[in-house]
């Protein structure tokens, strides 16, 4: 499939680069790094012992393959497209993240370093690099914006269970985004035994390739799952976008299918003319922690804060591989807003007795959107990508409950 | 390299180069003091609100600049008139990508060439990454000023003295500014390694706070970079640091300047 020559699928080119976007902007310190840890990525493609590994740790340890779960209530209630949902949901720590911790742990592991970092926003990626690292006995350190320490209180004592050093966070803003800051810096004076687990699809190359690749085994399953109950493809696939790991993990090996429409949704916040982490529809390219992407700036080129109400999608960036998609139209980014994905949140939770990610539930309200446009011959795949046991608290306040 | 550049490292002693955040408290008056008192090289740096490779002085002085709504124009009106008062002292903006490139690379450089500048710094742009900058900056005669860092083995080198100009920043710690000082050994083999490969001058910063810290890499080095320790003045005298910056920049001349002497 990708020895095509118009697969879209090919990315990044060897230089990282996915048309304009992506590549390598980081500081000299870490740049050698870099390309040693893009050499052993490498190596580690071509060994099948390394696959042979990683997929018993999925299987046996993250309990895949996750479901492919047809809603057929909330199918009925929308009166269209038949909905599916990948049910990420169901994984060890509750959230696809885990796929990509446990490739970059044993990338670690092969590399002979001896210690983790990782940066986390509402605390789903610290908590997964956190379970890895305890499952192969290295210290780990977790870097979390001190603003998101405050309001993710349930994660951080996680964390501290499995055996993490948390470190709260407290330049710039607080938040995700300083939290990455934070872990470059700590990586820059690290770099001879420490591997920094990212948890999306960005960062420098051979970053959003290789988490890319990890995740990507959402898309195949789902794939296989959707032959197998309904003999096709699906007509349309949809999925949140933060930096866009678990998206691009279901979309990535359906990109050369040209039947398969795929959208993307992007947290709308307040609104598109008032606070929101639409990076795509509200930014404009630039380069921000490695990699040239879509950003949300000022016209100096200065980053701007991102709001939105699900932690996980607060990041005023993209992966650059969905800013290429963006750019040449293979995805379209739809942006949800944060009442509308409070109200699907509930809404799944009635009507299929899933409690979805806040993250996940900006998805739903999308296929809630779509799916009465379409005929009932229709297939629709959407990423519910983590439960939202986390976001009960948020939502619980912004509902005006108290606990 | 440009003339200013050429006088500067002509000079039979190394320099100090000295590095302020524009727009952190009176920048005017802390560039005087810093001339005043015997800086040989300014670099002047670009506020980013998200500076990665800094420690917590020059990040706060960073975010003490955007607070106060300093511009990119700002800077630049900064570094023109940086230019009139001061026709001779070589001028270096330090920064981040998003900034330097967000209206393209020709904007800036053209920019950088209409102030007076000699030469830009950018600390997220290795050399992979050259045609981000590199080339408008060339064709505009403004130096493009490299990084050298401990992990930058034989291999990498040449690629990142490709395209070089003005002077090459040794960066003596795997690190950010401002922290844990180098071993003097790994500075004295780093710079004989480096100048061995270059002709450009070299000049070694990251970690010297101190007039005792910076003598003796300026016995190896054409030049020693300071920046936290000058930040940390102006973090406590705010808008009146200039005397203060002054005085702490002669003590670090006059322990620059005489290095070579005391060991010849």
């Amino acid at each position: 499939m990708t020895d095509l020559p118009n697969s879209l699928r090919t990315g990044p080119d060897a230089r990282g680069h996915f048309g304009q976007f992506g590549g390598r902007y980081v500081a000299e310190t870490l740049m050698p790094l870099i390309l040693d840890l893009e050499r052993h990525y490498r190596a580690a493609q071509a060994d099948p012992a390394f696959k042979a590994e990683f997929d018993y740790l999925l299987e046996h340890y993250v309990g895949r393959p996750s479901p492919l779960w047809f809603a057929e209530r909330l199918t009925e209630h929308l009166s269209g497209a038949k909905i599916y949902l990948k049910r990420e949901d169901l994984n060890h720590t509750g959230a696809h993240k885990i796929n990509n911790c446990i490739g970059q742990i044993l990338l670690a592991k092969r590399m002979g370093k001896t210690k983790i970092i990782a940066e986390t926003g509402a605390g789903q990626h610290g908590v997964a690099t956190a379970t890895v690292a305890a499952l192969f006995g290295l210290p780990c350190t977790i870097f979390m914006g001190a603003v998101d320490v405050a309001r993710q209180q349930p994660n951080v004592f996680r964390m501290k269970l499995l055996g993490a050093e948390v470190v709260a966070v407290e330049s710039g803003a607080k938040t995700l985004k300083d939290a990455m800051n934070e872990a470059l810096r700590h990586w820059v004076a690290n770099v001879h035994d420490t591997f920094y687990i990212i948890g999306t699809v960005a960062g420098p190359h051979p970053y959003p390739e290789l988490v890319r690749d990890f995740q990507s085994v959402i898309g195949d399953e789902a794939r296989e799952q959707i032959l197998e109950a309904e003999g096709r493809l699906p007509d349309m696939l949809i999925a949140p976008v933060g930096g866009g790991s678990n998206a691009i993990g279901l979309f990535h090996p359906f990109l050369d299918d040209a039947d398969v429409e795929i959208v993307g949704v992007e947290a709308a916040g307040e609104g598109l003319d008032k606070k929101h982490a639409a990076s795509l529809a509200g930014g404009r390219p630039g380069i921000l922690h490695g990699n040239k992407t879509y950003l949300l700036q000022d016209e100096d080129g200065q980053i701007t804060e991102a709001h939105s109400i699900s932690a996980g999608l607060d990041y005023p960036g993209i992966g650059p591989e969905h800013s290429w998609l963006h750019e040449i139209g293979r995805v379209r980014y739809e942006p949800v807003t944060d009442a509308e994905a409070l109200a699907s949140f509930q809404k799944l939770t009635r009507l299929e007795g899933i409690i979805p990610a806040l993250e996940s539930a900006h998805a739903i309200a999308a296929a809630e959107r779509i799916a009465p446009t379409l005929g009932k011959d229709k297939i629709i795949i959407v990423n519910c990508s983590g439960r939202g046991d986390k976001d009960i608290f948020t939502v619980a306040d912004a509902l005006g409950v108290e606990l | 390299m440009t003339d200013r550049f050429a006088a500067t490292f002509a000079k039979p002693r190394p320099a100090l180069v000295a590095f302020i955040t524009g727009g952190d408290g009176n920048t005017a008056a802390n560039l005087d003091a810093l001339v005043a008192g015997g800086a040989d090289v300014i670099e002047l740096g670009m506020p980013f609100t998200d500076p990665m490779a800094d420690g917590p002085a020059i990040q706060a002085a960073n975010l003490r600049s955007l607070a106060k709504g300093t511009t990119t124009a700002d800077l630049f009106a900064i570094a023109a008139a940086f230019r009139r008062r001061h026709p001779d002292t070589p001028l270096v903006l330090m920064g981040y990508a998003n900034p330097m490139t967000i209206r393209g690379p020709e904007w800036f450089a053209a920019e950088c060439a209409k102030a007076g500048v000699d030469g830009v710094i950018c600390v997220d742009i290795p050399s992979e990454e050259d045609a981000e900058l590199g080339p408008a900056l060339r064709a505009a005669g403004v130096d493009l000023i490299r990084l050298a860092t401990p992990t930058t083995d034989a291999a990498r080198l040449p690629d990142v003295l490709n395209g070089a100009g003005g002077f090459l920043y040794y960066v003596s710690v795997a690190g950010i500014t401002g922290q844990q000082q180098a071993a003097q050994a790994s500075i004295d083999e780093a710079v004989a390694r480096l100048k061995a490969a270059t002709d450009l001058p070299v000049a070694v910063g990251f970690g010297v706070r101190t007039p005792e810290q910076a003598s003796p890499i300026a016995k190896v080095a054409d030049g020693v970079v300071v920046g936290s320790a000058f930040i940390d003045i102006i973090a406590q005298h705010g808008d009146a640091a200039a005397p203060y910056v002054e005085t702490f920049t002669r003590s670090l001349a006059d322990a620059i300047h005489g290095a070579k002497e005391i060991a010849a």
